[in-house]
């Protein structure tokens, strides 16, 4: 096995700038992804707890659906189906005028798998939350929506934050999904590097130091905050 | 979506059926050598030699932090290069996916082991049986049934995130289904099979895990 080790090249104009774009592009496409994710997760996931069937059905429905087709597909789905089988206005729309259409679709596909998988913990945490609290709310006289905002979800969230965490980590690993659309993220533009200067070692082993260095840094950000918004009285291990 | 030909699906059943036997042959041996990894890793994270646990540990963590696409290049440059000449896209493919599994069937198989309680080992010591004996007949059988389902869903997600090999165009089912939409104009029509046809398999093996885990627990 013959290879020139070149790491300089790392350094080099332009490919320095392209990894850091990509890091960049990783960086926003996980966070907005992260952003729908959180909110439509908390409300399907709050859905499957509430008494009404239908509520909990179109929940269930929702999870199903995203959880058991690959995020790749549902990536190709809103990127080359949605615009065909949508309205003809809306869907000449979404071709020709939607800005960073590729970033767009990425971010929402991939919000809505996220979301889909924010619900399952999110349910979780506000089962294990329990029902006592939510009767001790409503015979304090609190509506159902403020049981949940103002006692069942700030409990859910506080039991769940590792698995919270967890997802985080999974959508910014999964962002690396939207170079199959073009989105220019952190392993699209190590790929390049790779191509253009033949030093692939180099380039992918920066590009896994940067997601391993992000993913520890992270994690152990959150053991931390775990620490802190830790339940009285629950077991160390939080949810359980 | 008036126009939408199931014709063309119909027509291209022979080589979608092509691909789902790479996409089925990837998922097997990325399970069963992810398996196989997963035990060897979890016997060297509770080994009592510490480079050796040290090692497992810091190979389960970089690889659950990586995203199995950056992985994929990784293998398809690396394996070639080891073994001096072209291998094409499959062997790669499935070196990568057995050392991305195995990270994760690593933990699957250790927490199984660790939710054993204490007492329960403690008991088959004071009663005579040696270490192993009881690693045996008192741990292994009870990790085994906690850790079942997770295994089983892990393996529905291997089977979901074989399409990755897309990024290198080995032609799996969705590869397959790309390349013919694309050649007849039709992707709308195999994207929606696909997802279909991957829906109605995992759902199901889903809710039949479901059901294990609920004979398991009762």
């Amino acid at each position: 096995m013959r290879y020139n080790w070149n790491w300089s090249v790392l350094l080099a104009d332009p490919y320095l700038g392209w990894i850091l774009s990509g890091l960049g592009w990783t960086i926003l496409v996980s966070a907005a992804s992260w952003i729908i994710g959180l909110i439509l997760g908390s409300v399907i996931g709050t859905m499957r707890t509430l008494p009404s069937r239908t509520a909990r059905l179109v929940g269930a429905v929702y999870v199903e659906i995203f959880r058991n087709v690959p995020l790749l597909v549902q990536i190709f789905l809103f990127y080359f189906v949605l615009p065909e089988v949508l309205p003809r206005e809306i869907g000449r729309w979404l071709k020709r005028d939607l800005p960073h259409p590729e970033f767009t679709m990425a971010v929402i596909s991939l919000g809505l798998y996220t979301a889909c998988r924010v619900a399952e913990q999110v349910r979780a945490g506000i089962v294990t939350a329990g029902k006592g609290q939510a009767n001790a709310g409503l015979a304090t006289g609190l509506t159902t929506a403020q049981v949940y905002r103002l006692i069942l979800l700030p409990l859910a969230y506080r039991l769940t934050i590792p698995a919270l965490t967890n997802e985080f980590l999974n959508v910014f690993k999964n962002s690396a999904l939207a170079l199959t659309i073009g989105v220019l993220e952190l392993t699209a533009r190590t790929r390049a590097v790779a191509d253009y200067t033949s030093h692939a070692i180099e380039a992918f082993t920066a590009a896994s130091l940067i997601y391993a260095t992000i993913s520890f840094s992270i994690s152990g950000l959150m053991r931390i905050v775990e620490r802190r918004a830790r339940l009285p009285g629950t077991l160390a291990g939080g949810a359980r | 979506m008036g126009d939408f030909d199931v014709g063309v699906i119909v027509r291209a059943l022979p080589l979608l059926w092509e691909g789902m036997q790479i996409t089925l042959l990837l998922t097997a041996l990325g399970i069963v050598g992810g398996i196989v990894l997963g035990v060897l890793l979890a016997m060297m994270r509770r080994s009592s030699l510490l480079p050796v646990r040290w090692f497992a540990a810091f190979y389960v963590d970089l690889l659950r932090s990586l995203p199995l696409v950056l992985l994929i290049f990784w293998f398809y440059f690396l394996v070639p290069l080891a073994v001096g000449r072209p291998v094409g896209g499959l062997p790669s493919a499935v070196i990568g996916f057995i050392l991305f599994e195995g990270a994760y069937f690593c933990e699957i198989i250790r927490s199984g082991i660790e939710g054993v309680r204490r007492g329960q080992v403690m008991a088959g010591l004071a009663s005579g049986l040696t270490q192993a004996q009881c690693m045996r007949f008192i741990v292994l059988p009870q990790a085994f049934r906690a850790m079942l389902p997770v295994m089983l869903m892990q393996s529905i997600n291997v089977f979901k995130s074989t399409s990755l090999v897309y990024v290198i165009g080995l032609r799996d089912f969705l590869t397959a289904a790309d390349l013919i939409g694309g050649r007849d104009n039709r992707l709308t029509e195999m994207y929606v099979f696909v997802a279909i046809v991957f829906f109605v398999i995992c759902w199901t093996a889903s809710q039949a895990v479901g059901l294990l885990q609920r004979r398991i627990a009762s």
